[in-house]
């Protein structure tokens, strides 16, 4: 059975943010998420830090200063190559999830 | 993040929070942009973005402690966790350290005596363009001074070459007498070397103009500091050697000792001085060999062109002389009595180093099945680990962490222990009448090779247990109780690392056999001669000042007189102590040969000067014949005493007594005596034949006092040394018992015996440690089978023969591929220990019983366990 947690799927969330945005900071990830789910998903802020902290030590993204569009200096972040990789496998996980789940609930 | 950043954040951790405040700060103020466009008020766009990010101290803190799970912080706390580990178990821990203290501590030790022996240059400039021109055949390493000249002035291949000897003769000042060693060395010798003065000058080679030109002397520092007081005006004055008069030139600085690795001579003279005046002296002597000749290639060349170059000298000197029609030239490096003691040396200590590597190897091994039986006991732990969500890396570097504290630990202990076996070893001087200090104090190198052994064998070994982690699948572990089923798969490796030290602990066995019953045999071989009971008295007579007729006459008293003290059976004089420093050699001539080049001659044979006496006291049979008289004296017939190996070779029998040779001299000696075969130079040497001289015919200064008695020494030394003060008082005698004296001659085989013993001791040592841990895990593996194998009625045989059959046939088979071995090797050891042959019942069965009792030892607790095994209490337990 594939690793599956809610912390997964932030992971998710955010990896695949950055590979359909390129280069994104912290906010513009938070924004983006809420925008793409139609308001559905909300991702706090509190988690988000730490979560984006811990996938850059794992080598999945990495991580550079740089001046937003309003002339300010944010934290920018983008994908890596085992970034990617990781991408395609919490994907497949995801989905083998959401099949489990799916097939519990027509039971029900 | 780069790993440099992860370090540089542990170390600047409120920077790492003030980049954490400054994005969140950014995220914040954007919020608050947008809310406030969204239509809140300020305060109120503040407040919600604040509000969102909760605790941010909290969140700061969670990720700054990630941060430092991967850092310095953590590898710290592995190490103390590590720490902790190993002193929970006391018995794993000794076991490996001792393991490694024992490989790694024989390491340097081997290679710090290899280092100083063979790696470290003489200390001196450019010390690797230094050669010894040598004969082509190996053993014979010295030249004739005009030969030197020769090659000196003819070759195109060398900046300069010198020639040096070294002797032993009395200095004497107004108030004290030293026997002393000293170098006897061409002028231009320090020049070459490239060493200045530490106080005065050095002599040159326009110093020197024919036979004692040259009254000159250079002090060694230490002989300055000890006997001068460091005093410098010492420069200048006169003092006496062998009671000539020389002037003390200059002092040579501390760090010079010669060009002789393990000699630290006490002075320096022009070799055109002789001290010992009379007779022929051989710098016109082309066929007398005894210089060594030391080169400085020209920058550029090789030794190879080099040797070139001097071979075609030397044909073209044998064209000129027919002495020389053997010359041939060699290059060797320089430092250990050219290669008189370089060669057997280098690859003796080669050979050991191999040995000694070999034990490292069994070390690991050893280290790396105790560490895979430790991490499979602890595989349930792992498991547990693992399941709760410890990484595999951490899991690793947990156990890597392990190995590496008790590989530096051990890795520094035995560096330790093998500095204070090495400082031992510096003080020690193997024999006391030669000046011989042997320093193999650890140089930075020494260091070097250590660590890498030591972190070489800690990853070595951490790399078993990680393949071990990687394969923990933690829910199977936890269901079958940790007796994994990879257990024999793995074995199989591990059986064969066993089996290869058992078969090299039986190699070391057997060899050190082999020696010790060739020392044993060298004790109680034919010598030609009883040491027991001998006591030498030895001196040189031209240090007490006598020449010519005083030393016949002064010989004569001693004799005499000596034999006089109650208590001695028999007393004698020889000129060279046989089996002490090496005597000469010459060649010998039939009767009626007139063109005395060296194919003409019949054999060459080892000389000696004897009194009447001598034979009775050392102890020598004569076969046939007569002992030489007084009357046997310059003005008398030349005769001779030949031994049966001479007589037999020259004349086909050994009654040859009344036949007649000529010697190196050109003139006929008459056989007045046969005595039996000894030995001369060496214990393992080819027999030589021997002819003895009465000493008025043959004369030399050199005199060796053989007492025979039955008194211990102790008593008959303080009237020997009165009876001979009455004589001279100011001879200086060394006094040993003959026994003492052929400690020089059996000194390589003791050293070969030793350190063959020593690596056998710690080759068994890891052997029974291996065998020990091999049995006792697989016991404790299995005990729940034979607790239950006991309780369905299996009998302790049946117990014993499936727990210990694994062990016991590696041991055996390992240790019938030793013997193997074993018996190839000590064909190499032939060499150097005295008739040492593995083909000797003594020595097989000795190894068979050594390895049984090794066998027994190692698998005595492991079975004492497995049969005290108790079914009922071992399935409560489990």
């Amino acid at each position: 059975m594939a690793r599956n947690d809610l912390q997964g799927t932030l992971d998710l969330l955010v990896l695949k943010t950055l590979s359909q945005m390129g280069e994104l900071h912290g906010y513009g990830i938070v924004l983006h998420i809420q925008r793409a789910s139609e308001e559905l998903l909300c991702v706090e802020e509190g988690s988000l830090y730490p979560a984006l902290h811990r996938m850059e030590m794992s080598g999945w993204i990495r991580s550079e200063w740089k001046v937003t569009d309003t002339n300010r200096k944010a934290k920018f972040y983008r994908l890596t190559p085992a970034g990617q990789r990781e991408l395609q496998s919490a994907e497949k996980s995801f989905e083998q999830l959401v099949k489990g789940i799916r097939a519990i609930l027509r039971y029900a | 993040m780069s790993v440099f950043r992860r370090i540089v954040n542990t170390f600047t951790r409120s920077k790492l929070h003030q980049e954490i405040d400054a994005e969140i700060q950014a995220h914040v103020e954007m919020r608050i942009v947008d809310n406030i466009a969204a239509g809140m008020s300020p305060e109120e766009a503040r407040r919600n973005a604040l509000l969102r990010f909760g605790n941010r101290t909290v969140m700061r803190e969670r990720m700054t402690a990630m941060d430092a799970a991967t850092s310095f912080d953590a590898f710290w706390r592995d190490l103390r966790y590590a720490a902790r580990q190993l002193r929970r178990s006391p018995a794993f821990t000794a076991a490996a350290l001792i393991t490694l203290i024992l490989g790694i501590g024989a390491n340097i030790v081997v290679f710090s005596v290899l280092n100083a022996l063979v790696l470290r240059p003489l200390d001196v400039p450019q010390p690797a363009a230094l050669y010894n021109v040598v004969h082509k055949t190996p053993g014979n390493d010295n030249q004739s001074y005009p030969d030197y000249v020769d090659f000196k002035n003819q070759n195109s291949t060398f900046s300069d070459m010198a020639a040096y000897r070294i002797e032993n003769g009395g200095l004497s000042t107004r108030d004290a007498a030293y026997k002393c060693w000293y170098y006897r060395v061409s002028g231009n010798y320090f020049d070459m070397l490239g060493v200045q003065p530490a106080q005065g000058r050095f002599f040159h080679s326009s110093d020197e103009h024919g036979p004692n030109s040259a009254p000159y002397i250079i002090l060694s520092h230490n002989f300055w500091r000890w006997h001068f007081d460091s005093d410098p005006r010492v420069i200048g004055t006169t003092v006496d050697i062998n009671k000539h008069p020389f002037t003390v030139m200059g002092v040579a600085p501390a760090a010079f000792h010669g060009t002789e690795l393990f000699l630290w001579p006490d002075f320096w003279m022009p070799v055109v001085n002789n001290p010992d005046d009379e007779g022929t002296d051989f710098l016109s002597w082309r066929g007398s060999h005894n210089l060594w000749i030391l080169g400085k290639l020209n920058p550029g060349v090789t030794p190879l062109q080099a040797t070139d170059n001097l071979n075609a000298i030397a044909r073209q000197l044998a064209r000129q002389n027919p002495v020389d029609e053997d010359l041939s030239a060699r290059l060797v490096k320089p430092g250990l009595m050219a290669d008189m003691f370089g060669g057997p040396a280098r690859s003796f200590l080669a050979g050991i180093m191999v040995l000694a590597f070999l034990v490292l190897l069994a070390a690991c091994a050893n280290l790396a099945s105790l560490f895979a039986a430790r991490t499979a006991d602890r595989s349930r732990e792992l498991a547990i680990r693992l399941a709760i969500g410890s990484s595999r890396w951490n899991a690793f570097r947990q156990l890597l962490a392990e190995a590496m504290l008790i590989s530096v630990l051990g890795g520094a202990l035995g560096t330790l222990f093998s500095s204070v076996l090495l400082n031992t070893l510096t003080r020690w001087q193997p024999f006391p009448q030669f000046p011989i200090h042997v320093t193999v104090t650890p140089d930075p190198k020494v260091y070097f090779v250590a660590l890498v052994l030591s972190i070489g064998s800690g990853i070595l070994c951490g790399l078993i247990p990680a393949r071990q982690v990687w394969a923990t699948d933690s829910a199977q572990v936890m269901k079958s109780g940790g007796a994994g089923t990879f257990l024999f798969r793995r074995l199989a490796l591990r059986d064969l690392l066993l089996g290869v030290q058992i078969a090299l602990c039986t190699l070391l066995v057997t060899s050190s056999f082999v020696a010790l019953r060739g020392m044993q045999h060298s004790l109680h071989a034919p010598l030609g001669f009883q040491p027991q009971g001998v006591l030498l008295a030895e001196t040189d007579l031209h240090m007490g000042g006598h020449f010519g007729a005083s030393v016949t006459q002064i010989r004569k008293r001693m004799v005499e007189e000596v034999g006089r003290i109650p208590g001695v059976a028999s007393v004698g004089i020889i000129d060279e102590t046989p089996l002490g420093t090496g005597g000469s050699s010459s060649l010998v001539y039939r009767e009626g040969t007139t063109d005395f080049r060296p194919s003409n001659s019949a054999l060459g044979a080892k000389f000696f000067g004897i009194s009447p006496g001598y034979l009775q006291a050392a102890g020598t049979r004569l076969l046939n014949g007569r002992d030489f008289t007084w009357h046997d004296d310059a003005k008398a017939p030349k005769v001779a005493i030949v031994n049966e190996l001479f007589a037999r070779s020259m004349f086909g029998t050994a009654d040859s007594v009344g036949r007649r040779f000529v010697w190196g001299d050109k003139l006929p000696y008459e056989i007045v005596g046969v005595v039996e075969n000894g030995k001369y130079d060496s214990l393992t040497e080819t027999p030589w034949a021997a002819i003895f001289f009465p000493l008025e015919q043959n004369p030399n200064s050199d005199t060796s006092l053989m007492v025979r008695s039955q008194l211990p020494p102790a008593e008959i030394v303080p009237e020997l040394r009165r009876t001979l003060a009455q004589i001279d008082s100011g001879l200086p005698f060394v006094f040993h018992t003959w026994p003492e004296a052929l400690a020089f001659v059996q000194f390589p085989a003791r050293i070969a015996t030793a350190a063959l013993g020593v690596m056998g001791l710690l080759a068994a040592m890891l052997a029974v440690t291996g065998v020990f841990g091999m049995a006792m895990y697989s016991v404790s593996k299995r005990m729940r089978e034979f607790g239950i194998r006991v309780a369905v009625g299996a009998q302790p045989m049946q117990l014993m023969r499936s727990a210990l059959s694994r062990p016991v046939i590696l041991l055996l088979s390992g240790s019938v591929a030793g013997l193997v071995l074993g018996v190839i090797a000590g064909q190499l050891l032939a060499q150097i220990v005295y008739q040492a042959t593995p083909r000797d019942p003594l020595v097989l069965g000795g190894v068979l019983i050594t390895m049984a009792l090794l066998g027994l030892a190692a698998t005595w607790i492991p079975a004492q366990r497995a049969l005290g095994v108790h079914p009922a209490r071992l399935l409560r337990e489990e």
